[in-house]
């Protein structure tokens, strides 16, 4: 029973790491130096947690392998190592630590690092089940928005009193953004929480309604990527979809253009 | 302490079936009811994981026999979006509150407890009943969410506001369901808030002569310890679960912000933040895991000592590591609220003070290492179970280090990969430590031994199984899959990663099977099963000096303690084991002392 108890947690543990390097470049390509960040530092999390694994793992199939009843010798009547549990939590702790404070500075250079001069500014609104998206218009600013003029043609309810509002351009469930310039998402929610999750940027950003949250990127590569709902909002949530398109700075400000409301 | 025997003077033996095994005030009484509960409770939630499973793997593939169970759930043969939500809902609550939290602590924590510490029954017997019936209304009341017209809750075990806030215009399951979810909550929090002071004053007053606090079994400490993080955080739940039935039935807005927009009419509220709700759900929520971990692994430092015949491997770095796990527990809460838009600076100190968690869990890891080795071990059901607990706990522990991290966990944040974490580590762990616990105990509680072999198989397909399905979860959470998704297979990202989904099904599907065992093995037990001696695992503590099953406040004369819980194997000692009742004399001269 023991050989075979010591054997098998061996085998869990050959297949947990196969089926766990599976993962690795599972997630599609980063497409930005922050996804590229967070990636390696996901992949040395997964080193040293690998490492870690592998030894528990290791030692306990060992030890029931090796220490079954029946076999030679006497019971070692020990009541502990102070060496051992003090040796083995500093190292845990400073490496565990170590890592928690590396990871900050992708996180820092994400979500504390300030606003870009240059940035593409882009209003996004979640609601069941869809996400608008605004860009402003030739004047640069986004009108006022109010729930008393919300209606299937104005979904956020753009007031029509505010001429800013006029040529705001408006695009449901599509992302475009250029390609190699900063971007600001400024996230918002008309009714639940939603969250918008660029896998291919490797972030995602809850949207809660009464808040505007920014959220910074560059995407470094052109082509459609998947945005997904990563927060419950209700029995559409699967299918609450959106694509980002990065194009080329003409390519783009031809879009935007085309977009433009018709003016009255 | 013997004013035990003077408190209890007061309640004699009962007659009677109501009294004696309805409301009884018996802790061991109250023990099984609780993990009668559990037990039904475990079962409803893993057959409502098996239908999201089917869904998962089969999303296009119509089931005759789904239909004929769920006629408007499941029209066509296929689950509706609302449906399998409902389900991935019932599912977590069901399994974190009436499984998690009701088996470890108030089943085998009320039946072991007074015993383990030589006293009669609990300090007060009758809050002790009362916690329990508050618990089983809480159940009632979680099954009338599932079956009320209308749609059963579908917010996720979180429920978190606006969605949980707004009523039926927020969509199906926002109605009653939702309420009756709340209530139910709310009931559980009240249960486990009196429960928990019962707890605490038990350990603190009600020892027997020689018992000092250091002389404790571990799973003493455990349960000692975890209603302590009850008696902190339900309070916060409760008061959070009151405002949001407030919100929906009384007009306030704690959790609504003005400015909404739902169903395409604004809404009249102001004020409120959702956000706010996070903080009070989490500030429960991450006590809560320990909550539904530390009785656990009392109970498999136990069973790993008894059957290594070994003293455990230091027993107080694993006192003092149980405190610090469920001390840093409560600054931590932060880890689930990385992409909730709190203040961003907030998450660069949740982020470190999570990933030292790992230095107590190392430790409890290095102990349970050390208790094996140089032991002789006996492989029984309870200690399968127990190594199984540490290899789990491992694998599902080391996941945490990822999601600790802020900046990984803008990516890993509700994908797969948590679900394959939290499974691991709260689920199975607490699960096996919850079988340990009854293949342990189930001979002094109902007298009878379990059948080993049955217990095996149940032990070695539950233990592969596990890994089979929650490991793989991992992978698809790399591939970034999110959570709570009726269907994955619209995004081209996943196209590749979602295939393992088919043979996780296949693997709960086995799994799910295999428990049946487990009932087999009860109904065997109690009709067939070999009677059990008074102390058939050769253990120290003080459940086995008693008749079996124990009788009514459980001693004849009142317990006096002159030894450590862990005495095995002493060199020159007549047994391998000595009980904590014997008398000095049984350890020799000149043993090194036990701390
Ligand atoms: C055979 C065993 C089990 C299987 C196959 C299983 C499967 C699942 C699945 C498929 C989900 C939903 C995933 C999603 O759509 O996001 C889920 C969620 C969950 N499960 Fe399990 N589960 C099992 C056992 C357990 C146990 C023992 C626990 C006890 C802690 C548990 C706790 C949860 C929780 C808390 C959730 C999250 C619910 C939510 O998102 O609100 N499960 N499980
Ligand atoms: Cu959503
Ligand atoms: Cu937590």
């Amino acid at each position: 029973m023991g050989r075979f108890f010591g054997l098998l947690i061996w085998a869990l543990t050959a297949i947990s790491v196969i089926v766990l390097l599976r993962g690795v470049g599972a997630a599609p390509e980063a497409i930005s130096q922050a996804g590229r960040d967070i990636d390696s530092q996901f992949y040395l999390t997964l080193a040293i947690t690998g490492v870690v694994f592998v030894i528990a793992q290791g030692l306990l199939g060992w030890f029931i392998w090796q220490y079954r009843e029946g076999r030679e010798g006497t019971v070692t009547y020990i009541h502990g190592n102070n060496k051992i549990e003090v040796g083995g939590g500093v190292v845990i702790g400073v490496v565990f630590v170590a890592l928690a404070l590396l990871g900050q500075k992708a996180w820092a250079a994400l979500h504390l690092a300030g606003e870009t001069e240059d940035a593409l500014h882009v209003e996004v609104t979640g609601q069941q089940f869809a996400w608008n998206i605004r860009y402003p218009g030739k004047d640069g600013v986004l009108g006022e928005t109010a729930p008393q003029f919300v209606e299937t043609v104005n979904p956020i309810g753009i007031s029509p009193r505010d001429p800013a509002g006029k040529d705001d351009v408006m695009s449901i469930n599509k992302l475009v953004v250029p390609v190699n310039r900063p971007v600001q998402l400024n996230l918002k929610s008309l009714d639940v929480l939603h969250d918008f999750f660029m896998p291919a940027l490797r972030i995602k950003q809850d949207t809660v309604p009464g808040l505007s949250i920014p959220l910074r990127f560059k995407a470094e590569k052109t082509g459609t990527y998947d945005v997904a709902c990563a927060e419950l909002c209700g029995q559409g949530h699967y299918s609450m979809k959106a694509t980002l398109e990065v194009m080329e700075p003409a390519q783009f400000e031809a879009w935007l253009a085309e977009s433009a409301p018709s003016e009255e | 302490m013997s004013e035990a025997t003077a408190h209890h003077d007061a309640h004699a033996a009962p007659t009677g079936f109501v009294r004696r095994y309805l409301f009884s005030m018996d802790h061991k009484v109250i023990g099984i009811q609780y993990w009668i509960l559990a037990l039904v409770a475990v079962f409803i939630g893993m057959a409502l994981s098996f239908l999201m499973r089917l869904q998962i793997a089969y999303p296009d593939t119509p089931f005759a026999f789904l239909e004929a169970l769920f006629p408007k759930g499941a029209e066509g043969g296929q689950l509706t979006p609302e449906f399998y939500l409902s389900m991935v809902t019932m599912h977590g609550t069901i399994m974190v509150f009436f499984v998690l939290t009701t088996a470890p602590q108030g089943g085998f924590g009320n039946w072991g407890l007074p015993i383990q510490i030589g006293a009669r029954d609990m300090a007060f017997p009758f809050l002790n009943m009362m916690s329990f019936w508050v618990t089983f209304l809480a159940f009632v009341a979680i099954i009338i969410a599932l079956f009320f017209a209308g749609g059963a809750p579908l917010g996720g075990w979180t429920g978190y506001p606006p969605l949980s806030a707004l009523g039926p215009e927020a969509g199906p399951g926002q109605g009653w369901g939702m309420t009756w979810w709340i209530i139910s909550i709310a009931l559980f929090c009240v249960a486990s808030l009196i429960g928990s002071l019962n707890f605490i004053v038990t350990t603190l007053v009600l020892r027997c002569k020689g018992m000092t606090l250091m002389r404790m079994p571990l799973t003493c400490w455990g349960w000692f310890t975890t209603a302590i993080l009850s008696l902190l955080s339900f309070p916060v739940l409760l008061g959070a679960g009151v405002l949001l039935l407030l919100d929906r039935h009384a007009g306030t807005s704690f959790f609504l912000p003005s400015n909404l927009v739902v169903g395409g009419k604004p809404v009249d509220h102001s004020g409120g933040s959702p956000i706010l709700f996070q903080h009070l759900f989490w500030f429960f929520g991450h006590p809560e895991v320990y909550i539904a971990i530390l009785p656990g692994m009392g109970a498999v430092s136990q069973i790993i000592a008894t059957c290594a015949r070994k003293p455990i491997f230091g027993y107080r770095a694993m006192v003092y590591a149980i405190f610090a796990i469920g001390g840093l527990g409560f600054f931590v809460w932060g880890h689930h609220m990385f992409i909730s838009g709190m203040n961003p600076y907030t998450a660069v100190a949740f982020s470190v003070l999570t990933l030292t968690i790992g230095v107590p869990s190392a430790v409890k890891t290095i102990n349970w290492l050390g208790t094996i080795w140089g032991g002789k071990i006996r492989f029984n059901t309870p200690m399968l179970f127990s190594l199984g607990f540490v290899s789990v706990f491992v694998s599902g522990g080391l996941g945490g280090i990822f999601l600790g991290q802020s900046s990984v966990d803008l990516f890993l944040h509700d994908t797969y990969f948590v679900v394959g974490h939290f499974h691991l580590t709260m689920g199975v762990s607490a699960i096996f430590g919850i079988f340990a616990g009854t293949y342990y105990w189930f001979p002094k509680m109902f007298g009878r031994m379990m059948h080993e072999g049955m217990g095996k198989a149940h032990f070695f397909i539950s233990l592969i199984g596990v890994y089979l399905i929650f490991i793989p979860m991992h992978t698809i959470g790399m591939g970034g899959a999110p959570r709570r998704y009726y269907d994955s297979t619209s995004f081209k990202y996943l196209e590749d990663i979602i295939s393992m989904n088919s043979m996780i099904t296949w693997a709960a599907f086995i799994t799910i099977g295999a428990q049946a065992i487990f009932v087999v093995n009860l109904i065997w037990t109690m009709l067939a099963g070999k009677k059990a001696s008074d102390n058939p695992w050769e253990a120290t503590t003080l459940e086995w000096i008693c008749a079996t099953p124990p009788v009514h406040l459980n001693f004849d004369e009142d317990p006096v303690v002159h030894h450590g819980p862990y005495e095995y194997s002493v060199p020159g000692a007549e047994k391998d084991y000595i009980m904590q009742t014997d008398p000095p004399s049984a350890v020799p001269a000149g043993t090194p002392a036990q701390h």
